[in-house]
């Protein structure tokens, strides 16, 4: 039993038994982080550096919690402070890594398919924490994990992926994923920020009224506006983005049915969430983060086996 | 092909060990049974079966203990890990774990590091259906045993379960 991958590049690579390897095998760790020793010793001879290119608090924080329950050994590298700064190349900087007898990379990084790039070039496992506006697999795997838990299954589910589309690695990996083990899904905002090249790769149904697509959904998937990557304005103001797309406690209500409400975080409240939704009873955006943990710790433990 | 244990060999030999584990543990007070998944369990149910009868049913502490994390061999052989369920505290606990068969006794090491990690036992027992006793890899021995058998190490020892193989035996291929 193992991954058909020696990477974790993206879910596009993933198989629907690979998903289901992981997902039960983050059950089970899951598991040992109720435990009163939240850890297990099988990394313990595997070093895993993590790399990251580009801000983030709960991945980093969340890989380096999973690869300490594993008893592997961690480095942790930012590129502000380091050689980065002074022009090193990404590869010189990985080999120089790797010359420390390194065996696992976690990478982050503003470019799309910067880790496709190193696989092709080094030995060691690599484990995308996000690569630009490309994937996000560990955060998807993470969101299927708490849909799981919370419907039991996620064969035809109905799941609305809302807002910031087009410069979204959680919503492409989502959409790979959730495609893959046959649920539902609807993109929905505004149409500047749906490509059709995604919805028309994956045939999705394009919902530009979110009442409808809230009303048709059990899980609503909700993105953070991703101001930092939007380099023309593609709507007028957050105001008016929150007032035509944003979720209120109000819009839930009146729905006269009951969703479930995700969200990967970081939460721009009054924006794509309102905070009385965030932290409301429909929301499981806690669980997710949670579950984050024991997803990465089936990850890293799935890849570290593979014979060199 | 050759027969070990037949069923009703085995039905008699559970009987033994749960009186056995009994002469030591009266009424099983301070005493909790683990069963090693996945295939140590079905062994386990049994004996607490057993047990069930022959105390007070509200004494028996029974858990299941998954020893997938803490193996030694995780860089050759990926294995699909169980369910680990020990729903009380072993803590100062007289601790029996049953498996169904000893061989190299890395599964009982793997197993002893597990446990560990839910707190410290007072002792620790083993129990075993099959004790194929060439080839130890650990200094580790079993407290009861259902048979010992010699065996070449190109042999295999096969226990079947009847909820699990549609048939009750241990054979020797």
């Amino acid at each position: 039993m193992r991954l058909s991958t020696k990477h974790l590049l993206g879910i596009k690579d993933l198989t629907k038994e690979d998903i289901e390897l992981i997902l039960s095998t983050a059950a089970q760790f899951k598991d040992v982080l109720q435990r009163p020793v939240k850890k297990v010793p099988s990394l313990r001879d595997v070093t895993i550096v993590n790399l990251f290119y580009e801000n983030s608090t709960r991945t980093r924080i969340s890989f380096e919690l999973a690869e300490k329950r594993l008893s592997a050994d961690t480095i942790n590298f930012t590129a502000s402070g380091s050689s980065a700064a002074k022009g090193e190349t990404l590869l010189d900087t990985v080999n120089n890594i790797l010359s420390m007898k390194v065996d696992m990379v976690v990478m982050r990084h503003s470019a799309s398919g910067a880790p496709h790039f190193l696989a092709k070039h080094i030995p060691a496992a690599i484990v995308n924490a996000g690569d630009g506006i490309n994937e996000h697999p560990t955060q998807a795997l993470l969101d299927a994990l708490s849909m799981t838990e919370k419907f039991g299954h996620l064969e035809g589910l109905k799941v609305a992926i809302i807002g910031d589309i087009m410069h979204s690695r959680v919503a492409l990996s989502n959409i790979y994923l959730l495609k893959k083990m046959g649920a539902e899904v609807v993109v929905a905002g505004p149409p500047t920020l749906i490509p059709k090249y995604i919805t028309e790769a994956f045939g999705l149904k394009v919902e530009y009224d979110i009442r409808k697509a809230l009303q048709w959904c059990d899980v609503a998937n909700v993105l953070r506006i991703q101001l930092e990557r939007q380099n023309q304005p593609l709507f007028s103001s957050l105001r008016e983005y929150n007032l035509a797309y944003g979720i209120s406690r109000k819009l839930l209500e009146s729905l006269g049915k009951e969703i479930t409400i995700m969200h990967p975080g970081p939460i721009n409240r009054g924006v794509e969430l309102d905070s009385d939704v965030a932290d409301g009873p429909y929301s499981i955006v806690l669980n997710q983060v949670e579950n984050g943990v024991a997803v990465r710790m089936a990850v890293l433990y799935l890849l570290a086996n593979r014979e060199n | 092909m050759k027969i070990i244990l037949s069923e009703q060999q085995i039905a008699l030999t559970v009987k033994r060990l749960a009186h056995q584990i009994l002469e030591d543990h009266l009424q099983l007070k301070d005493t909790v049974i683990i069963g090693i998944q996945p295939r140590g369990t079905h062994l386990s149910d049994r004996i607490v079966h057993e047990l069930s009868a022959l105390v007070t049913t509200s004494s028996i502490r029974y858990g299941k203990l998954d020893i997938t994390f803490y193996r030694d061999d995780i860089r050759k052989e990926l294995h699909v890990p169980n369910k680990t369920d020990i729903p009380f505290g072993i803590e100062n606990k007289n601790v029996v774990i049953i498996d169904d068969v000893l061989y190299k006794g890395r599964t009982i090491r793997a197993a002893l590091d597990a446990l560990l990690d839910f707190g410290r036992p007072l002792k620790v027992g083993l129990c075993v259906l099959i004790d194929r006793r060439f080839s130890r890899e650990f200094p580790i021995q079993a407290d009861y045993v259902g048979t010992a058998i010699d065996t070449f190490s190109s042999q295999k020892v096969k226990v079947n379960w009847k909820e699990k193989d549609q048939e009750e035996s241990v054979v020797l291929i």
